[in-house]
């Protein structure tokens, strides 16, 4: 790692966080799990005058209920995201997207909230918090405010948060009984980004799909709801052709993006594809 | 299955055996050297500035601002390192008449490709001599730059070589090879059936895991200039940079510590080992470097790079009559170590296990300004199986007949060996319908064959592909006398010695020099079993010139075939020489003497034997030796094969082609290998599967991209996709036994079976899964994005 000069902080409470980030004017830079901070600093493509490393902020970390939702602490490490029994019962389509995380190293170390507001295009977790309706608490100067996942991530690698505000927590409301879900990840190898992944809650009521939440992951430069295809799936039959029918739209909406391994027209074709699975799957058709 | 065998099994011949790996505690537990292990006092650390551009002039170069940056202790452009800046040799003009440009280790005037070595700062802090190239002033005027291989070629295209020198082309040379039977269109005027396809085999980066390093200290004892890199050949190394450095060739030692991959990456001088000599020589003190990864996939050499135009001849019941070969073959900037070589070593391979009347091989290298292309596993030969395994599926399909039915009307049949080839080879020994039969059976041909058929009847979008791949390769480089017809510089002989200490300890040092290869572990099974003594009652002693002075180090799947001679028989001359010894001491002849169980015994009286060690001893105090016999029990050989060996196998692949997304998910894979005589199983296997996880990746993974610009778009592991055993399924690994008979322990090579055999299998595999649908071919890598681009064409009928 050959990374230009940088000064570290270790606070251990989110108001010395704050403080420090503050105090670097606009220079600061968070490392929660470092697996996406790491890789930059090496290859000199930023070079903050302070790393300010949250790892250590007690307050960030864990999951707990609350109620009719689960709040899940910012540093709280994709691992143990994806182990939680709080998680599993109540968010399992957050359990399932983060375990196609990269890899069993990654996942000890990343954590949610480092995902979250890394707001990387092809990273998974931002399309589930959006599906789920998440909200995101961050903490500044000024105090602490709630934002709403839809309101949450702006461009690529763009979040509404300020430059002197950290995240601190994600609550996803429990969605109760009758629903389903999936995430169906198109990579291409095991530890790969996304080229396209969908997030997929179904309930299902008396043979029909009475509501879909679908989250498209690396289909613009932020997530995106498939809102059309959740429009058309409610009230629809539960067959593979009336799923396949309502996923045809898709990409409808989408800004996908060409790359290297995928070209946008081909991006669109598989979220087609991909979202007619994840729903099927998440529906149990 | 290893862990329940022992460790040791002193009362048998360790021969054959699947031991453990006598290096891997070491390397598993961290507790070993690495060459960015190295730690000398005084230290500096040189961090490179390299071009960003493809093709530039460089108009305004000064690296004076750096000398005022902290922790700097010199700066260099080529004009500050003068007669210094010595130039990275080619040892192999394979035509008289070759281009053979300079190829300066910092740039001259003009940079040929991205990562091209342009400056370099010295710093006693090695981020401070990173931070520090930022203040190089640097101006450049761009070029366009030579990238396609075809328009490289045309009148009138940008030269990459344009100095008064220059004769005016990008073609480095026309290498003509035809084949010892009658004229090609002679052949081809009797055919009933000619396919003709172009395939493209994609450059490849080695992505070894350990990145390239390199510690020049001139603070050895005596006035040695010691230098460890990361390298697969330090004996080639030492001489060659006593050639490029002008240092006496006997005050340089070279030390290759533990290496951690090559896959022919490191079989190379680079022109960071030469900088850093010349300025440790400057500077009179160590100097450092350790290339970072993204260094590593613009400045260590790639693989491949061919644009292979492949031309078959046939009657219409499948008979071979003749093959015509055109290569392009990608050089890149420069020529490296053997830049131009590596795709000629593929045109002996082209007909394959095939029989047939014709051939004619030509190739073009060209220059470009790409990265400079070298050795990648396999070097040549997987280009050349690819080729001849994907047309004969062509073939096949043209003529509506299985794939391997076609395979076994052609093939040379067991008892017609040696078979002398239309290539000009002889290959000794190969039984290709034994190894054959067993793959096939593994596989369950037949059943999967079914199961194709069912899916395509109901219109699965999930489709099932079989691909084949029947291939031999030439391995054990090299007879001496053969490279020299081919113009190669070097010999390709290989050395041992063998010493017994006085304590019974034996030294075995050998001049190859394994990264990963596990040669301390099977050239002691070799030895121990010769010399009696117990598998780790020898220690292997290599890579290293100061101990290890000969050698011609390992690539080419070489070390056994030709290293293992020299350790046979040195042991077995060292057993000549301690059998003198025993039979004065034993008061016999030496004909009465037989040599059992680590004894010499006196036959017909089992009291009177003399243990070797007891022998190494008396050698050693030298008390009572008969006369005439010198002190000390050592012997070596130095071996210069007699032929090359060809392993052979049957490859055979199931995929399945998911129609919808166009993604392959490969399901079975079976092969049989016939690498001769083994003397380690376990390593044999290990070496299979992890050519056959190379192969895989250049069929479905790998592959360098370049814009038109010349920038490398590939130039991380995020884009460069090497697939992990997450990405793999388990391979079906078997082997059959025919011994080799151009060396007399019957070995023939495995290093780089399972990268050659392969790829084709994969890509074969895919193809025959969308045959239906009109596709004759997929474009490596088969991304899920171009197998469903393909299919999309074959639907519009565009293929």
């Amino acid at each position: 790692m050959i990374p230009i000069a940088f000064d570290y902080v270790r606070p251990t409470t989110i108001p010395e966080a704050v403080a420090a980030l503050v105090a670097s004017g606009e220079d600061g830079k968070i490392l929660a799990g470092g697996q996406s901070l790491m890789p930059v600093l090496r290859l000199r493509m930023a070079a903050p005058s302070v790393v300010i490393d949250c790892s250590e902020i007690a307050d960030l970390q864990g999951v707990r209920d609350d109620g009719n939702s689960i709040v899940i602490g910012a540093g709280t490490t994709h691992h143990d995201v994806m182990n939680s029994p709080i998680v599993k019962e109540h968010s399992p389509l957050l359990a399932m997207a983060t375990a196609t995380v990269a890899d069993p190293a990654i996942r000890h170390r990343g954590t949610l909230g480092g995902a979250l507001a890394h707001a990387d295009p092809a990273g998974d977790l931002p399309a589930v918090a959006l599906a789920l309706d998440g909200v995101l608490s961050v903490t500044g100067p000024n105090g602490s405010r709630d934002i709403a996942a839809a309101d949450f991530f702006t461009d690529y690698f763009t979040t509404s948060m300020a430059e002197d505000e950290i995240l601190v927590s994600v609550t996803l409301p429990k969605l109760g009984a009758g629903w389903g879900y999936h995430y169906e990840k198109f990579q291409r190898t095991a530890q790969g980004w996304a080229i396209v992944g969908v997030a997929a809650a179904v309930h299902r009521s008396n043979g029909n799909i009475t509501a879909a939440r679908i989250g498209l992951t690396n289909m613009a430069p932020s997530p995106v709801r498939a809102s059309s295809v959740e429009t058309a799936l409610s009230g629809a039959d539960a067959t593979v052709k009336a799923v396949g029918d309502a996923a045809a739209s898709a990409a409808d909406g989408t800004r996908a993006t060409s790359d290297l391994h995928a070209a946008a027209d081909y991006r669109e074709h598989l979220a087609r594809v991909i979202t007619k699975r994840a729903v099927l799957t998440a529906g149990g058709i | 299955m290893t862990d329940t065998l022992p460790d040791k099994l002193e009362t048998l011949s360790p021969m054959g055996r699947p031991l453990r790996r006598k290096e891997d505690a070491r390397l598993l537990h961290g507790q070993t050297n690495w060459t960015d292990n190295i730690q000398l006092p005084g230290t500096v650390y040189m961090a490179i500035l390299r071009s960003p551009m493809a093709h530039a002039r460089i108009t305004h170069l000064d690296v004076t601002p750096a000398l005022s940056e902290p922790h700097v202790v010199a700066a260099y452009s080529a004009k500050e390192l003068g007669d210094l800046n010595g130039a990275v040799p080619c040892v192999w003009p394979v035509t008289d008449d070759m281009q053979a440009p300079a190829f300066p280790a910092l740039a001259v005037d003009k940079v040929r490709h991205v990562g091209d070595c342009v400056a370099v700062v010295l710093a006693t802090d090695r981020n401070a001599a990173y931070d520090a190239l930022d203040a190089i002033e640097i101006d450049y005027d761009q070029l366009p730059a030579v990238i396609d291989l075809e328009s490289a070629l045309q009148p009138g295209a940008t030269l990459v070589h344009d100095g008064a020198d220059s004769p005016g082309t990008n073609e480095c040379y026309t290498y003509h090879l035809p084949g010892t039977g009658i004229p090609y269109d002679e052949a081809k005027t009797k055919a009933d059936v000619v396919v003709k396809r172009r395939f493209i085999n994609q450059r490849l980066i080695p992505a070894f895991m350990e990145p390239r390093a390199v510690v020049a200290s001139p603070m050895g004892v005596s006035n040695e200039m010691t230098v460890w890199s990361s390298t697969q050949i330090p004996h080639i190394l030492r001489v060659l940079l006593a050639l490029v450095t002008g240092l006496p060739e006997n005050s340089l030692r070279i030390i290759a510590p533990d290496v951690g991959g090559g896959f022919g990456g490191k079989l190379q001088i680079y022109r960071e080992e030469i900088l850093a000599v010349q300025i440790a020589r400057q500077l009179g003190r160590p100097v450092k470097w350790t290339e970072t990864r993204s260094e590593n996939m613009v400045a260590t050499h790639h693989g491949r790079g061919q644009v292979q135009d492949i031309e078959i001849a046939a009657t219409k019941n499948g008979k071979l009559l003749g093959m015509k070969v055109n290569l392009l073959a990608d050089m890149g900037a420069y020529l490296q170590i053997i830049t131009p070589g590596t795709p000629l070593l593929g045109m002996f391979m082209y007909p394959g296990i095939y029989k047939m009347d014709a051939y004619d091989f030509n190739c073009i290298g060209v220059f470009t300004n790409k990265t400079p292309t070298d050795a990648y596993r396999g070097a040549g030969r997987p280009e050349s199986t690819y080729a001849m395994e994907r047309i004969m599926d062509e073939l096949a399909a043209e003529l509506n007949m299985d794939p391997m039915e076609l395979r076994k009307k052609n093939w040379i049949n067991h008892e017609d060996f040696p078979y002398a080839t239309i290539a000009g080879l002889v290959y000794d020994t190969g039984n290709y319908e034994a190894a054959t039969d067993k793959a096939m059976e593994m596989f369950d041909y037949d059943s999967l064959r079914a199961e194709q058929q069912r899916r395509r009847a109901s219109g699965d979008p999930v489709q099932l592909g079989i691909g084949i791949s029947t291939f031999t390769e030439m391995c054990g480089l090299a007879p001496s006398r053969t490279l020299g017809a081919l113009k190669y510089v070097a010999g390709g002989w290989e050395h041992c010695t063998i010493r017994m200490l006085p304590t019974g300890k034996v030294e075995l040092i050998t001049g190859t020099s394994p990264h990963g290869q596990g040669h301390e572990t099977a050239w002691s099974q070799i030895a121990a079993d010769i010399l009696g003594v117990g598998v780790d009652d020898i220690e292997v002693i290599h890579s290293d010139t100061g101990r290890a002075p000969y050698g011609m180090d390992t690539y080419g799947s070489r070390s056994l075939a030709v290293g293992g001679q020299a350790i046979k028989k040195a042991a077995e001359r060292l057993i000549e020489k301690a059998r003198v010894i025993a039979a004065h001491q034993l008061e016999c002849s030496v004909d009465d003497l037989e040599y059992v169980g680590g004894a010499f015994r006196v036959k017909g009286d089992a009291e009177k034997a003399q243990p070797l060690a007891a022998v190494a001893f008396e050698a050693f105090s030298a008390h009572n030796l008969p006369d005439g016999v010198e002190p000390t029990l050592q012997a070596e050989s130095t071996v210069d094969p007699q032929d090359f060996s060809y392993p052979h196998g049957t490859h055979l692949a199931a995929v399945e082609v998911d129609t919808e997304t166009g993604k392959t998910t490969l399901r079975t894979y079976v092969c049989v290998d016939d690498v001769g005589v083994q003397v380690n199983p376990m390593i044999v296997e290990g070496q299979v599967h992890g050519g056959l996880a190379q192969g895989i990746a250049q069929a479905m993974y790998e592959g360098v991209e370049y814009d038109e610009d010349g920038n490398l778009l590939t130039a991380s592991l995020a884009d460069y996709l090497v697939p992990s055993a997450a990405d793999l399924p388990s391979f079906t690994t078997s082997t059959t036994e025919t011994p080799s008979t151009t060396n007399p322990l019957g070995t023939k090579g495995v290093g780089e079976a399972g990268t050659i055999a392969s790829t084709p299998a994969i890509i074969n595999a895919i193809v025959d899964a969308l045959r239906p649908m009109g596709v004759t071919d997929v474009q490596m890598p088969a991304s899920p994005q171009r197998v469903w681009r393909t299919l999309q064409e074959a639907k519009g009928g565009n293929a």
